[in-house]
């Protein structure tokens, strides 16, 4: 599935970069030792921008759950129905969400609490994205 | 002045703030519909803005009030929630140039303005206050309850319209385009990944199917019963257009749209206009219609940690709405005749529905629920209104059900199996909406 392009901005810019350089990173507030995914401009916790840093994660996670896409809104998808749409949890926090179409994991037999590992992909403009594989 | 956004602190967001300070001082007095239409036909004649004006006047007609008693305005200025005029095209000027305009050539067509509203309703001389309750009807309805009990207004409009155009809901604009922004890319939403409108609540429904060993098809009676209550309102999309029952069978052969979402989980978007005529409890004695007076307002302003919000942050934020709801009208969820929490989407109903403790519900019984009478027959109601399932996308059909029910002017629709005394509307998100309580009596 080949997803729109992205033309990182300030604010997203890090976690494009270390996508295209094949590591997964998510913005921490040091002061508070707290990831945020999406990225803010203030930590949720000390409303503060000072602290805002980009963490290297282990690219571990779990499926947390899952649904299955039939009408998306998305163009360029469309030709890809029915495919997954699962969010991922990151081992260092699950509290910590990412979106996965599960590459390789066939349509509507997700397993739910399963393992899964972060891969790259490219996109239709040539940034890569992160993608999750169930692992084993 | 440009009319400008209720500031935060006309919102009653958080608990513990005690009984409502103007509880049982405002009340609804007049309510005027739009017909429905399930998009816009191009014409001057039938335009949202067109609709706005019908439905206001229906109000002040219901009410008996003479215009130039009115001396307020609440609105919601958006229009849509995805059927977006698309960029470049050609503004038809000929339906511009058929109304009074404001500096903005979509306004009335595809987008609405208080300007836009008194400039092409020159009976309205005496409005003074005008504000926005941008979201939906519900954050309306509280912005004007509460600029009445502050003395802001003493007779207010308010009013929501929905437009809908051409094309499918969101398929146009970023979601058309080669490439994204990156935060946008990132954020919750259809983006790269391509979730629909209601992804988020469908997978909210899957956890609380997995936790609770619940399953979609439990969903039927509620759906079917929707249905019921929306072809017994006259006002509505399906009543006009479409009376076809949606049995059991219907729904649960219906296509998927975001799997355990499907084609009737997600409701109808449509073109209509809704209004009411709020006013004092003091000059609601002299009108027309048999006063309904508010008792409450609450609103509820999650957030959740990351991309979604999960089953355990929404529960824990319609517990709190609950709570605020019965804390600032100082009753109990015994004291609730009937419920008509929003729906569109259908798969979080349930927790609202719990979020209340509505009937003694705990979170994970919803769904049995819904397996009993629910019916307007019974002592149960569950959405007399039959909601946006019922009767298509305006998030305002519970509201004016809640006013009818309690005047004794639902029609059909009347719920018997219990007295209409207090019922509670209000939504749209379980994670962020606004809630009204509405009663017979002031206290
Ligand atoms: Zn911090």
């Amino acid at each position: 599935m080949v997803k729109q392009g992205v033309i990182p901005d300030d604010l997203s810019k890090p976690f494009w970069d270390a996508a295209n350089a094949g590591r997964l990173e998510i913005q921490n507030c040091s002061a508070c030792n707290r990831l945020h995914n999406p990225p803010v401009a203030a930590c949720t916790r000390c409303k503060s921008g000072d602290n805002l840093e980009w963490k290297l994660m282990s690219g571990k996670g779990t499926i947390y759950n899952y649904g299955v896409v039939y009408d998306c809104p998305v163009r360029l998808l469309q030709q890809d129905q029915p495919f997954n749409l699962a969010v991922i949890t990151l081992d260092e926090d699950s509290g910590i969400q990412m979106y996965s179409h599960l590459p390789g994991t066939p349509v509507d037999d997700v397993p739910v609490g399963a393992a899964v590992e972060v891969i790259f992909e490219e996109t239709a403009n040539g940034q890569k994205v992160p993608e999750w594989r169930v692992i084993g | 002045m440009a009319t400008e956004n209720a500031p935060a602190s006309m919102y009653r967001t958080t608990e513990g703030l005690g009984v409502w300070e103007h509880k049982g001082k405002v009340a609804a007095v007049g309510v005027g519909h739009s017909p429905t239409t399930r998009r816009w036909d191009g014409t001057a004649e039938n335009t949202m803005g067109a609709n706005s004006i019908f439905a206001l006047r229906q109000a002040i007609a219901d009410a008996g009030v003479d215009p130039s008693q009115i001396d307020g305005l609440v609105l919601d200025p958006v229009t849509t929630t995805g059927a977006h005029w698309p960029e470049g095209d050609p503004i038809p000027m000929d339906v511009v140039n058929a109304y009074n305009q404001t500096d903005d050539p979509l306004d009335g067509i595809a987008k609405l303005s208080a300007e836009w509203i008194l400039k092409n309703m020159p009976e309205l001389s005496n409005v003074k206050f005008t504000m926005y309750g941008p979201g939906c009807m519900s954050h309306a309805i509280v912005v004007a309850a509460q600029a009445v009990g502050e003395g802001r207004t003493h007779t207010c409009l308010v009013l929501k319209s929905w437009h809908n155009l051409e094309g499918r809901y969101n398929q146009a604009g970023i979601s058309a385009s080669e490439s994204v922004p990156g935060s946008f890319a990132m954020a919750p939403g259809r983006t790269l990944w391509g979730a629909p409108g209601s992804y988020g609540t469908a997978l909210q429904f899957a956890e609380y199917c997995r936790k609770y060993g619940k399953s979609h098809d439990m969903m039927a009676p509620f759906m079917s019963n929707s249905r019921r209550n929306g072809l017994l309102f006259p006002e509505g999309y399906w009543a006009q257009h479409r009376p076809e029952h949606l049995t059991e069978e219907d729904y649960l052969n219906a296509r998927w749209i975001a799997k355990p979402a499907n084609l009737f989980d997600n409701d109808i978007p449509i073109m209509v206009s809704g209004a009411y005529l709020f006013t004092t409890a003091e000059r609601a004695k002299d009108m027309k219609q048999k006063p309904v007076y508010i008792i409450n307002h609450a609103s509820s302003r999650g957030t959740q940690r990351s991309i979604l919000p999960t089953l355990d942050e929404v529960e824990a934020e319609t517990a709190s709405t609950g709570r605020k709801i019965y804390e600032g009208a100082g009753i109990t969820a015994a004291d609730l005749s009937f419920e008509n929490m929003y729906d569109g989407f259908a798969l979080f109903h349930q927790f609202h529905l719990e979020g209340l403790r509505y009937r003694g519900m705990q979170n994970g019984d919803a769904l049995d629920f819904y397996q009993k009478d629910i019916s307007i027959e019974g002592p149960d109601p569950v959405l007399p209104s039959g909601g946006n399932i019922g009767s298509g996308r305006s998030r305002f059909w519970m509201h004016t059900d809640c006013i009818q029910q309690i005047q004794g002017r639902a029609g059909a629709r009347t719920i018997t199996g219990v007295k209409p005394e207090i019922g509670v509307s209000g939504g749209p998100m379980p994670m962020g909406g606004n809630f009204t309580v509405w009663s017979a009596t002031p206290d």
